[in-house]
């Protein structure tokens, strides 16, 4: 994707600054409408959920306890893995929003809330509320974009590094909570100079995060497989392949927020002096929905909504699918994308950006199987020639671009 | 216990603290026994019986953290309404002798009150509320007092009844002064008049849709030896004060014991926006709502307790800023680094406030 601004055919110019603020009013108009009706409905709801996931949790590690038996091994994980994804996401990501902050119940609050993760609430409540949710796909500012260690943008510059993606956003699913950890650190930023390695309030988060790997580690790698006597082993196993199950799950499910093909990034600059409505514009067309059922709902945390929870973090995210209607139409009459397809689409459309973005730009749309030898070997060159060859490569790409769009 | 004994129960403890990390074995438990001992007070509603039209006693089991209240003292009560949770103080109004480790509260549905209409007409039993351990000097105290007289109006009868419930047979000369608008409103009438008729309590029952609000003077003449009484009296601000003043004009404010349930607004302050530096919130704020009842109507989870600035339950830094008493006008100003600490129940923002919370 190219950042917005620099589209031939911008999917927003047909709109007027009026047309904008306008969508925004409506917006404004549909939260309110769900802001007024919360109610004990919406409050038993979230208490159910956490009352499910607590039960399953339980009874899974009971299970578990006789884990060498291989029934109750499966089951156990099974059990265990469901728990984990729903304590993440339709509990801990969405509490931590504060979507349930209203209850004024201590106990579901995100200022007093943990999570079973490896990154503790209060760091992920900064780098996710206050800086993804606020600088939504612009490039150089939201570091959800590729995470910092992808390319998933066009006007990211190439480098051969990038060659490599697809394999790093592969280890990256399966260690996602950690992943996430060191993200929240800005570990790779913070590792790179003395100074930044030295800086006590970077020591202090980077001894929080450790302190809290530990206690997550030893819960479910020393502690549940010790209780599990003979079965100390497979229980060990379980709890790893629950782990890796929810990481690879939420990263399948994050990965469709923002990266499917078509979906929307901004320039820097775009959003200086942005007003409520383009920002909500940003968000419409920065975010892709996944459709299915509503277990399939309960289990993505409801970023299968992602365009109604973009557009309303706060909003409990039990009542996203019933506003999803309304918000679409608004969509629809105003001739914008509303970007939503099944769960194995939209996960193979973000892997097909993750492939073709760790090539250089067009590269993947010009090789057929007849180039494919001279294409190999442009790339070779590319990955060995240093910047010189690849800018002048670049330089070819945007006037071959220029020369498509005028004829 | 031996020592090696408490040493093992605490290794227990920390091993079972690591099994649920980064939950506590409290949030397991409490789906199971919500009212176990060492869980967070809470108690659940047994039973419901309508007093009056508009006014129900509610049964309660409270959990096995409870701690006996003492006659006349008042807990206060979280219940949730349309999913948020409201905080309340209702006195304790049940017979510590018959009740089966139940306790009661009346609770009478005033016109527009979230809480109360609620309770009337919502609150079902087997419902679980939060509690608070009871409190309050609004006692009878140790050495009964040779006459005592009891002047209360409306749902002022709550702690009065507490009183008379546990203590009637322990006061020799005890008179009630009871204000409602007709017979039917009186809260427990049937069980007072009973009381009444044994001779144990004599029982002044004031209409006053026929007779017209209780002046202190009307007092003076239904109860002629009240300079000889120790008083106890609850009831609306505005009985309150013309009693207080009488008691004071009459020499004899230290026998007068009062009971309010919410403070009363003197003075108003000019409002503001109050910031909570460690939530990141700002919440506009008028001058005449407490910074507390403005902060939870923004969301925000506060320490609270009694809500009429006694118990200081609700304290918090006030980094900068000012703040006035509702009560009384006074200002308090904090410049930055103070930390002044003030009450968040009785005290409106003056001004812009940054508060350390």
């Amino acid at each position: 994707m190219t950042v917005l601004q620099k589209k031939s055919d911008n999917p927003v110019a047909h709109l007027s600054a009026e047309d904008v603020e306008e969508i925004g009013r409506r917006l404004d108009a549909i939260r309110q409408e769900v802001v007024d009706s919360r109610g004990a409905d919406d409050a038993a709801y979230i208490r159910k959920v956490i009352d499910v996931q607590r039960k399953i949790e339980l009874a899974s590690r009971a299970v578990l306890l006789l884990s060498k038996f291989p029934p109750a091994w499966f089951i156990g994980t099974a059990g265990l893995s469901v728990a984990k994804i729903l304590e993440n996401m339709e509990i801990g990501h969405n509490i931590l929003h504060g979507q349930w902050d209203w209850m004024r119940d201590p106990k579901i609050h995100s200022t007093t809330w943990e999570w079973d993760m490896a990154s503790p609430a209060e760091q992920w409540k900064h780098s996710h509320n206050e800086l993804h949710h606020t600088y939504t796909n612009v490039v150089g500012k939201d570091n959800d974009l590729g995470y910092g260690i992808m390319r998933v943008d066009e006007d990211q510059k190439w480098i051969p590094l990038y060659l490599a993606q697809p394999l790093w956003n592969f280890v990256n699913a399966c260690f996602f909570e950690y992943g996430i950890a060191a993200y929240d650190l800005e570990l790779g930023k913070n590792l790179a100079t003395e100074e930044r390695r030295n800086d006590p309030k970077f020591k202090a988060a980077a001894k929080q995060v450790l302190k809290k790997i530990r206690k997550q580690a030893t819960k479910d790698y020393l502690v549940h497989p010790a209780l599990s006597g003979p079965s100390f082993v497979p229980t060990l196993a379980a709890n790893f392949v629950a782990n890796l199950v929810r990481n690879l799950w939420s990263h399948s499910v994050i990965m469709c927020g923002h990266f499917p093909e078509g979906v929307e990034t901004y320039e820097k600059t775009s959003i200086e002096g942005e007003t409520r409505g383009e920002w909500y514009l940003r968000q419409m067309l920065g975010s892709a929905n996944i459709s299915g059922s509503k277990a399939m709902h309960v289990m993505t945390g409801n970023l299968s909504h992602q365009v109604e929870h973009h557009l309303f973090p706060d909003l409990p995210s039990n009542r996203y699918a019933e506003i999803a209607p309304k918000v679409k139409a608004i969509f629809d009459e105003y001739g914008l994308r509303y970007h939503t397809a099944s769960l194995p689409k939209q996960v193979a459309s973000a892997w097909h950006k993750v492939f073709r973005l760790s090539l250089p730009n067009g590269w993947m749309a010009a090789t057929t199987p007849k180039n494919a030898p001279q294409q190999v070997a442009q790339l070779y060159k590319l990955t060995t020639g240093g910047p010189k060859v690849r800018r002048a490569y670049d330089r070819a790409q945007r006037a071959q671009a220029e020369q498509a769009l005028a004829a | 216990m031996t020592s090696t004994g408490l040493g093992l129960r605490d290794r227990v403890t920390r091993l079972v603290e690591a099994a649920t990390t980064p939950l506590l074995p409290r949030d397991y438990l409490d789906l199971f026994a919500p009212l176990r001992s060492g869980a967070d007070l809470r108690g659940k509603v047994v039973a419901k019986r309508h007093e009056t039209a508009d006014a129900v006693t509610v049964v309660i089991k409270p959990g096995r953290g409870w701690r006996e209240h003492v006659p006349g003292q008042y807990i206060r009560i979280g219940v949730d309404v349309d999913g948020v949770r409201q905080w309340r103080a209702y006195s304790v109004t049940s017979d510590r002798a018959a009740t089966d480790g139940t306790i009661s509260i009346c609770v009478k549905a005033i016109p527009d009150g979230k809480v109360s209409n609620h309770v009337v007409r919502d609150l079902r039993p087997g419902t679980v509320v939060q509690l608070d351990q009871a409190t309050g000097e609004f006692t009878l105290p140790a050495q009964r007092p040779a006459k005592a007289l009891f002047v209360t109006a409306g749902s002022g009868i709550t702690p009065v009844m507490g009183m008379l419930r546990n203590h009637l047979d322990e006061l020799p000369d005890a008179v009630l002064v009871h204000s409602a608008p007709t017979a039917q409103d009186v809260v427990f009438g049937e069980e007072l008049r009973a009381m009444a008729a044994t001779g144990r309590l004599r029982l002044v029952e004031r209409h006053t849709e026929r007779d017209g609000f209780l002046k202190p003077v009307e007092l003076a003449e239904l109860v002629p030896d009240l300079h000889e009484r120790t008083t106890w009296a609850c009831g609306p601000a505005g009985l309150l004060e013309a009693l207080e003043e009488h008691w004071a004009a009459e020499g004899i404010a230290d026998r007068l014991l009062i009971e309010q349930f919410r403070p009363r607004v003197l003075v108003t302050g000019e409002g503001g926006a109050v910031t909570y530096n460690k939530t990141g919130t700002t919440v506009e704020s008028d001058g005449a709502t407490p910074i507390l009842d403005a902060a939870e109507e923004a969301g925000l989870i506060m320490p609270s307790g009694c809500r009429m600035g006694i118990c200081y339950g609700c304290v918090l830094p006030l980094r900068e800023g000012a703040v006035r008493d509702i009560r009384n006008g006074e200002l308090t100003v904090a410049a930055p680094g103070d930390g002044v600490l003030v009450q968040t129940c009785i005290s409106a923002a003056a001004g812009a406030c940054d508060i350390d919370h």
